[in-house]
């Protein structure tokens, strides 16, 4: 029987439906795993429950959600005291996210905009929240700080393997389980995964059609007009990043004509995602100019991995 | 330390057949070249990918500068037009981070400029100068 801990961090839910999406795997392999703490999708355990359990007394532990809130901290270190072997499960935790975007912005910039700033925000005490704050004079209620950045979880505690994706896809945390099951993982600090590339499994791949790459003579948004069937989208001009990310969701986007985004993270052996996706994309460019047509450059090439960038946030 | 002591730190990757033959030259012929440049030669512009200068950037130079063959010059015919076409969207990528765009320059330089490699980098040391040092690393930044 395998000690499984499921803490969802900061992220959305998402990664947690793909591991339900596991369906009839997941019933395989539900006898042979007994599920100690995963808060509040599956089992009614509280956070206290799991800071009671003895250290290292959790075989597998997954988190999802990157780290922006003292609580998030607090708990995913709490995971890595209790968990044998810690999983980064999905984009957020593995490189920061989509809401590892925040860090192009302050907490200030980012606390304007939420409570003072948008149009449905009706603020007129200029309340911001705080950690503590007295009710009826006797009553202490808390928040968690707001920490001035979004960290992934590997800038918080040590973790022993990492799975992109958003949300991972379910076939491929089915063969992740399995592996763990099995044990038959790669050395710690290493990607669970296959190791090829988006473009490797996408069937618009010219390599895998008998032709060649060309270079790209346009770059065009997704919401201009619509690729032909069956041919690259990078070649057609929609920017496409399978050529830097993991394709162990076997290229699910491009398939239905969405370009790749990178939540799969990089491949094996790039160290940020975002410039070696500047490398490939800028290389592929017939032409010089193309350069300054690619639009928010940062956010299509950071959408995933902007904490987990060299970077890691906007400079002042 | 004081702003008046503060001397700028500079990587230069400087492509092995012009860049590199330039500052040869620039030093055969006693062309004086301020000492923050620090010069690092590579085979090629374009084997310059955007994580060396954002390494350079992040492990403490103030500037960075690539230096390639002038475009239809390069020994492997087309590492220098890769090299500017990354170049530029790294820069379109550092400005969106908040890095100063004029902390890297992509300049072509050969092997005959020996005059120009020390005005180059003469003018580039001057620049950094104005801009200050890099904040990255530094004051919890980045």
């Amino acid at each position: 029987m395998l000690k499984l801990a499921y803490l969802l961090a900061g992220g959305c839910g998402g990664c947690d439906m793909a591991v339900v999406d596991l369906s009839e795997t997941l019933v395989d392999v539900l006898p042979q795993l007994e599920v100690v703490f995963w808060a509040p999708t599956v089992a009614d355990v509280k956070y206290k429950d799991l800071e009671a359990m003895p250290d290292q007394s959790v075989d597998v532990g997954l988190v999802s959600g990157m780290v922006r809130l003292s609580e998030q901290e607090h708990m995913t270190r709490v995971m890595r005291q209790k968990c044998k072997v810690l999983v980064a499960y999905g984009a957020c935790a593995a490189l920061g996210g989509i809401p590892g975007m925040a860090n192009l912005h302050t907490k200030e910039e980012i606390f304007q905009t939420a409570y003072f700033d948008t149009f449905s925000t009706d603020n007129p005490d200029g309340v911001t929240p705080q950690t503590k704050c007295l009710v009826d004079g006797k009553y202490e209620l808390t928040l968690p700080e707001f920490y001035g950045r979004v960290r992934p979880l590997h800038q918080v505690v040590d973790v022993d393997y990492f799975i992109g994706g958003c949300p991972p896809h379910h076939s491929f945390v089915g063969q992740a389980i399995v592996a763990i099951l099995e044990g038959k993982l790669p050395p710690p600090g290493s990607w669970i995964t296959g190791g090829k590339a988006v473009c490797d499994v996408c069937s618009r791949n010219p390599g895998q059609q008998g032709g060649e790459r060309e270079l790209i003579t346009s770059v065009k948004r997704t919401v201009d007009g619509a690729p032909e069937e069956g041919k690259c989208l990078l070649q057609e001009g929609y920017i496409c990043l399978g050529a830097v990310t993991q394709g162990d969701c076997g290229a699910l986007c491009p398939k239905v004509n969405i370009p790749c985004r990178g939540c799969g993270g990089p491949i094996p052996g790039v160290k940020d995602f975002g410039l070696r996706a500047v490398s490939a994309i800028a290389s592929s460019l017939a032409d010089e100019e193309l350069v300054d047509q690619i639009p928010s450059p940062v956010k299509l090439f950071y959408r995933y991995a902007l904490p987990a960038s060299m970077l890691g946030k906007k400079v002042k | 330390m004081k702003m008046s002591e503060w001397t700028p730190n500079i990587v230069v990757f400087a492509c092995n057949w012009c860049t590199y033959q330039g500052a040869d030259l620039a030093g055969s012929l006693r062309y004086e070249y301020p000492p923050s440049i620090n010069i690092i030669r590579v085979p090629c512009s374009g084997a310059i990918e955007p994580e060396y200068i954002v390494s350079a950037l992040k492990n403490g130079a103030d500037g960075v500068l690539v230096g390639g063959c002038h475009p239809g010059d390069c020994h492997y015919k087309e590492g220098n037009h890769k090299a500017v076409r990354r170049f530029n969207l790294l820069k379109r990528v550092l400005t969106g981070m908040g890095v100063e765009a004029a902390r890297v320059r992509l300049e072509w330089i050969s092997g005959s400029e020996g005059r120009r490699f020390a005005e180059v980098m003469t003018e580039f040391d001057r620049a950094i100068k104005e801009i200050g040092p890099n904040p990255i690393g530094r004051d919890g930044n980045a």
